[in-house]
Formats: C-alpha cells, sequence, structure tokens
C-alpha cells in the first residue's frame, strides 16, 4: 500500500525533526517553567491559608516537577552527547535541577514547615535565568571533553543546590528569630518552623553542601592538572571558590568550636550564598578568565 | 447583747517581701499547721478559726464574740494576742505593723471573697488558690476550728470563685499563660521531648507552666528556691530535683527553659552573667519565662543572641488577650465579689436576729409556763386531759401572738441599721432587756 506509506512519512518524518531539532525540548521546558509556576501557587496558597489537605499537593507538584527537569536534563544530555553542564542555560537548568531534588531528598527525611513556598520562587528564579538564556547547543570546546566535566560540575553545582538551601533555611531562620524576638506575632509566626528546625536545616546541609563543594574544588583542581598542566591557576574563578569555601569552613569550624548556631550561622549561610552566586556568574561576568566557557 | 464579729489578719505579697513570707510560712520547719490552729483556739474569746498558708500569703480567721462591754478595748486584746501567732518569733514585735493587714467584718469577708476568686494573687485568674483555700478548710474543720459561721463563710467564699470562673474569661487569662509559654517553646526549641525547665522560685503560676509543660513531653524538672523544703516538695510532684539558689548558674548552662517567679524585689539575673552563660552553654537556645512581679530578670536579656525572654505581658501578647480586656475581665469578677459580700453581709445580718427570737421564744414560754402552773394550782379537780388541753391552747396563743413579730424580724429587706432598729424595737416592746 504504497498510498498509505506516502501518507504516514510526512507524520514520521515530523516526530524525527522535532526530537532531532529539539521541539520536544523547547515543549519540554516550557512545561516545566508552566507547572513549576502552578507549584509555587499552590506553595504559597498553602503558606498563605494553612491548609492542610494542600499541604501534600504542594509537596507533590514539586516531585512533579524534580521529574520533569530530570527528563529535560536527559533529554539534553542525549541531544547533545555531553553532561549538560556548559552553556548557562544548562548550568541554570541543572542548578534548579539539583535544588529541587535536594528540597525533596531533605524533605523526605526532615519536616521543615513551609520550607516549600520559599525554595519554589529560587527555582522559579533559575528556571526563569534559564529561558533568558540562549538555548543553543555549541559544540564542546576541546578541553571540556573529558569525564571529569561530569563529575566537576556536576558535584559543584550539586553543592549549590545544597548551600542554596541552607540560604532559605537562613533567611526564614531571621525572619522567625525576628517575631520571636519583637514579641509581634505576625503573620510569619505562625507559618514558619520552629527556630530549632532551622537551625538543623542549616547546619545539614551546610555539612552536605560543604562536602560537594570541596570534591568540587578538589575534582577540579585534578582536572586541571590534566587540562592545564598545573593544579591551581589563580583564576578568578578558582579564587572566589576558595574565598566561598573559607566562608564556609569558617562557620562550619565555628559552629563546632565556639557554638556558633542561630542567627549568627543564618547570616554567615546568607554571605556564603551570595558569595556563591557571585563565583557563579559574577566571576564569569564581570572577572573573566580561562574558565569562562559560556560565552 | 452579745454579737460575733469576724477578724481577718495576714500577710501577703503585696505587705512583706519574700524573705518574710516564707519565713512566716506555716507547717515549714516552724510550728505545724495543727499547732496553731490549736493555739488559736485556745485564745479567750475566739469562738472559730481558720488559717490558710501559701507561699504567698498567711491568713488566719478567727470569728470572735464581742461583748458590749469589751467593745474597743476588747478587739484590739484579742488582735494582739493573735498577731503573734501569725508572725511567731520570726519578726520583732515593733515590725509587725510594716507587713500586717487586718480586715474586719464585711471587710474581711470582701478579702477572703478576693482571695477565693484569685483576684488578690500575684498573677490574676490562677485557679491554684481555691484549692489551698479548700485545703485550708478541711485542715481547720479536722481541727475543729470552724463553726456556723465559718462553714458558712468559706462554702460562700468558693461558690463565689466558682461563679467567677464561669461567668468571667479571667481564669482563661492564666491558663493561657502557660498554653503561650508552651507555643513559644515549641517555636523555639521544636519538640520538647529532651528539654528541661528550671523553676525559679516555687510560685502558684510558676508551678502551672511547669505542669503544662510536662504534660507536653518536657521530660527534666529542676526547682531552685530560697528554701529548699519547698523546692524538694514542688520537684517532687515533677519527679525532678531540688537545688538551692546557690547554684542558680549551675543550672542556667543546662536547662533550656527558665520559669522565674521569685518575687525578689530586684533582678536576680543581669545580662552581663547571661553572656558569660550563654559563652559555656555554647549558644544553645535558652528561653525565659519572667512572671514575677517586680521583675526577675533582666529585659536586656532578650537581646542577646539565642536568649529569649518574655514577662507576663509578652506571654498574654501571644494569645492575642489584652490587656484592656484582661482589666474588662477583672473589673466583671470583682462586681461578682461585690455583689457576694452583700448577699453574705444579709446573713449575717439575719444571723444578729437568731438570739433575739430565740430570747422572745423563751420569753413568751417562760410567761406562759408560769400562767399555766398557776392557773392548774387553782384548779386542783382537773383531769390530766384536761390539763393538757389547757396548756395546748396557752402554747397556740403564744406561737399565734409571736409570729408576726418572729416574721417582721426575720424579713430580710432593708440595711444593717434597719435590722438593728428592729431588734432594738421589739428587745423594748417585749422587755427581753430587762434582764
Amino acid at each position: 500500500m504504497p498510498g498509505a506509506g506516502e501518507q504516514l512519512l510526512p507524520l514520521v518524518s515530523f516526530f524525527v525533526r522535532i526530537s532531532i531539532v529539539g521541539d520536544t525540548s523547547r515543549l519540554l521546558f516550557h512545561t516545566i517553567l508552566v507547572t513549576h509556576g502552578l507549584s509555587l501557587c499552590v506553595n504559597w496558597f498553602v503558606f498563605v491559608s494553612q491548609n492542610q489537605r494542600l499541604r501534600g499537593l504542594a509537596r507533590f507538584s514539586l516531585v512533579v516537577v524534580g521529574i520533569l527537569q530530570t527528563m529535560y536534563v536527559l533529554l539534553r544530555f542525549f541531544q547533545t552527547g555531553y553532561t549538560p553542564i556548559t552553556s548557562q542555560h544548562e548550568t541554570v537548568v541543572f542548578f534548579s535541577w539539583s535544588l529541587t531534588w535536594a528540597y525533596l531528598s531533605f524533605r523526605w527525611r526532615y519536616t521543615v514547615k513551609n520550607f516549600g513556598a520559599f525554595i519554589s520562587p529560587l527555582i522559579l528564579a533559575l528556571l526563569v535565568i534559564a529561558a533568558l538564556s540562549p538555548r543553543t547547543i555549541n559544540p564542546l570546546a576541546p578541553a571540556l571533553q573529558s569525564w571529569w566535566l561530569p563529575v566537576h560540575a556536576g558535584v559543584t553545582v550539586a553543592s549549590y543546590a545544597f548551600l542554596s538551601l541552607a540560604f532559605c533555611g537562613g533567611i526564614m531562620y531571621l525572619l522567625q528569630n525576628r517575631e520571636l524576638k519583637k514579641k509581634k506575632f505576625g503573620y510569619l509566626f505562625k507559618r514558619l518552623p520552629s527556630l530549632d528546625a532551622l537551625d538543623q536545616l542549616n547546619s545539614h546541609c551546610l555539612a552536605i553542601g560543604f562536602v560537594l563543594l570541596t570534591l568540587g574544588i578538589i575534582s577540579g583542581s585534578i582536572w586541571a592538572s590534566q587540562a592545564w598542566g598545573s593544579y591551581w591557576h589563580w583564576d578568578p574563578k578558582e579564587t572566589w571558590s576558595l574565598i566561598t569555601w573559607f566562608l564556609y569552613a569558617a562557620q562550619i569550624h565555628q559552629r563546632f568550636s565556639a557554638g556558633w548556631r542561630g542567627k549568627r550561622a543564618a547570616i554567615m549561610a546568607i554571605i556564603g550564598f551570595v558569595s556563591m552566586i557571585f563565583t557563579l556568574w559574577g566571576v564569569t561576568f564581570l572577572l573573566g578568565g580561562i574558565h569562562s566557557y559560556a560565552q | 447583747m452579745p454579737s460575733e464579729m469576724i477578724l481577718l489578719l495576714g500577710v501577703n505579697h503585696k505587705t512583706a517581701p519574700l524573705a518574710v513570707r516564707e519565713q512566716l510560712a506555716i507547717g515549714q520547719g516552724g510550728k505545724s499547721y495543727e499547732e496553731t490552729l490549736q493555739e488559736l483556739q485556745k485564745l479567750d474569746g475566739c469562738r472559730e478559726c481558720y488559717l490558710l498558708s501559701t507561699c504567698n500569703r498567711v491568713e488566719i480567721i478567727v470569728v470572735v464574740q464581742e461583748n458590749a462591754v469589751l467593745e474597743n478595748a476588747g478587739r484590739a486584746d484579742i488582735e494582739s494576742r493573735i498577731v503573734p501567732l501569725l508572725f511567731g518569733n520570726t519578726v520583732a514585735p515593733e515590725h509587725y505593723q510594716d507587713y500586717l493587714y487586718i480586715h474586719r467584718n464585711i471587710d474581711a469577708v470582701h478579702h477572703l471573697f478576693m482571695v477565693a476568686t484569685s483576684l488578690d494573687s500575684m498573677v490574676i485568674g490562677e485557679a491554684q488558690i481555691l484549692g489551698q483555700l479548700k485545703e485550708a478548710y478541711r485542715l481547720a474543720t479536722e481541727g475543729k476550728g470552724t463553726g456556723p459561721i465559718l462553714n458558712k463563710l468559706l462554702h460562700k467564699a468558693f461558690s463565689t470563685a466558682k461563679r467567677v470562673r464561669t461567668e468571667t474569661l479571667i481564669g482563661a487569662s492564666a491558663v493561657s499563660i502557660s498554653y503561650a509559654a508552651v507555643e513559644l517553646a515549641r517555636k523555639i526549641f521544636g519538640s520538647l521531648d529532651t528539654k528541661s525547665v528550671l523553676l525559679i522560685g516555687a510560685g502558684e503560676m510558676a508551678e502551672l507552666a511547669a505542669e503544662h509543660l510536662v504534660s507536653q513531653g518536657v521530660d527534666k524538672v529542676v526547682v531552685a528556691n530560697r528554701t529548699l523544703s519547698r523546692a524538694t516538695s514542688l520537684a517532687q510532684r515533677f519527679h525532678g530535683s531540688a537545688v538551692s539558689l546557690d547554684a542558680l548558674t549551675d543550672q542556667l548552662e543546662q536547662v533550656d527553659i527558665v520559669i522565674s517567679s521569685t518575687g525578689a524585689p530586684h533582678l536576680i539575673l543581669h545580662k552581663q552573667e547571661m553572656k558569660a552563660i550563654m559563652r559555656a552553654r555554647r549558644n544553645e537556645p535558652i528561653f525565659f519565662i519572667d512572671i514575677a512581679v517586680p521583675r526577675d530578670l533582666d529585659p536586656a536579656l532578650n537581646e542577646l543572641d539565642n536568649v529569649y525572654l518574655y514577662d507576663i505581658d509578652d506571654l498574654h501578647q501571644v494569645v492575642e488577650l489584652n490587656k484592656s480586656e484582661r482589666e474588662k475581665e477583672a473589673v466583671k469578677a470583682r462586681r461578682i465579689v461585690d455583689e457576694e459580700t452583700a448577699n453574705f453581709q444579709r446573713w449575717l445580718d439575719g444571723l444578729a436576729v437568731v438570739p433575739t427570737i430565740i430570747a422572745l421564744r423563751k420569753r413568751a414560754n417562760d410567761i406562759s409556763q408560769l400562767e399555766i402552773e398557776k392557773a392548774l394550782g387553782r384548779l386542783p379537780h382537773l383531769t390530766l386531759e384536761d390539763h393538757q388541753v389547757i396548756e395546748k391552747m396557752a402554747l397556740a396563743i403564744t406561737a399565734k401572738l409571736l409570729h408576726a413579730p418572729i416574721a417582721y424580724l426575720k424579713d430580710e429587706e432593708g440595711c444593717k441599721e434597719r435590722h438593728d432598729e428592729k431588734v432594738e424595737m421589739i428587745r423594748t416592746a417585749f422587755g427581753l432587756e430587762e434582764k
């Protein structure tokens, strides 16, 4: 039946075309954006209304977002043929993907009331940045063609995810601490979790994030020795990673030696986060250096 | 005409500093409750007596016979004999007047009702005082100290307290303080399961708050008090431990929640001291609840990181029951107390006519008996049945004649002056004063 075959052919070729050209990937990315937009709404609605029945839905919506993001990262991996953490778009998507799963893994072990309402906007912000970045697939630079890429970049971005959780926890801690100190007991008092839960969140996420960050720097250093010939170049990105690392190291040291907890730990988590974000973007756009492949 | 006077002598947290009150507290070291009651009973002219001793007050109520002859001299006399029993030998006699308050008759009734309804307590609305009052009454009845007046008075005090509790929100406010304390502790510590609480001073409210915290999972209670015996007995209630106030710093390094209610006249913990303690605690968060008036704890403690200090007013804020609302409830409660006091006054006044009624009946009976004997002496031929008929007739005449004046006396309408007037009139009209 040649007639029917001829009729089917354009349809088949259409599907082949979109899967190759990346229309599926675009569709999936927009689905993620919309789904997460809805998820944010549900999380905020739960936060405002304190509706207990919708709490489950709020968490579930983030699981859906996590799964969709996983699909997108995998799709991108098959499209490009390398771990998608090289361009701005890829890095930020990878960041938001790690953040979602870091949150879900934390949420699976611990209960921190309304944490989702604070994490969701951060995830959305990353997705929006990703949406605004060019999604073109560039051929991989020769220096990056190594299995160190997923190890170094993947581990580092995962550490950013956990450190971002600590940052969100720090903000929540400062807000709740303020309620308790000012004795106003307004809107946030009821909606935020206990100080103890937030301080625990800080120390746990910091511990995981710090270990990952350390591994990221070490793996990067080993990769550098292979790719560029020496372990450390004092490239701006390396320098700022080190500064960030020291900030977190100091905080962990102080927690164990002098009992820095609560407000100080929260402020340190926020300072560390700012330094981390600068390392991620500030350095690339302001200072340049050999790490700046993305441009 | 003999009548009774209700006398209330006492010392409380408003008139005496803690140091004095603690020494006075009966049943601790010094004389026992029963001994004091017995000594009161031995007093000349004392008909009924009752004794209340808590950590915030010691009060004695006696009903004394008031003889017209003794009027003023007698009153001063019995008071001066009771006061040393109240103070024991802890206070020099010249200082008695500094701490002591004396209420007489209706003022005493009013004061007792204020105490029972917790309007006179350090924390208005706390329910514990009623329990203490009931316990004191039980001991007094067991020691055969109470009689018709005190029985009626105390039962009336209990029912007044109950009325205040049901008709006003005053009790809700005290419970809400403990509730707020628990709520805040949860926002600071999350779970309370592994937390410990330190009570500084063993006040009524502290006990209530501690009870609430323990029921919410707090697993260790430490009581620090000036007198160790009181601390020990309170600690036993919570299966906790007692320490002396000297060990306060050590305890502050370990506990998580502190409830302070010492009633000391000055601050017992300053910011600088706490700063050092926080270092030793390695910044473990600590939650202070200061329910003492005046404050025990430096308000500046709240400025330290990981230190959360709340006083009574702060706690009230948590439960959104503001001061003016509380004030309104207290006014309502006070009105109930006034009303019940007036009711009791009426009962007391009614009591005053009882001797007159008895005297009136006796006089009528005496006269009729006398006349019956006279008449029967002149009529020897009558049978026994005839005797009975005549006696019945005489009794019926006196009863019917007395019905109207007695009803007139018993009529509870009108004020005390009116009552006295009526009694006077009847006594004169029937010649009861002659004897």
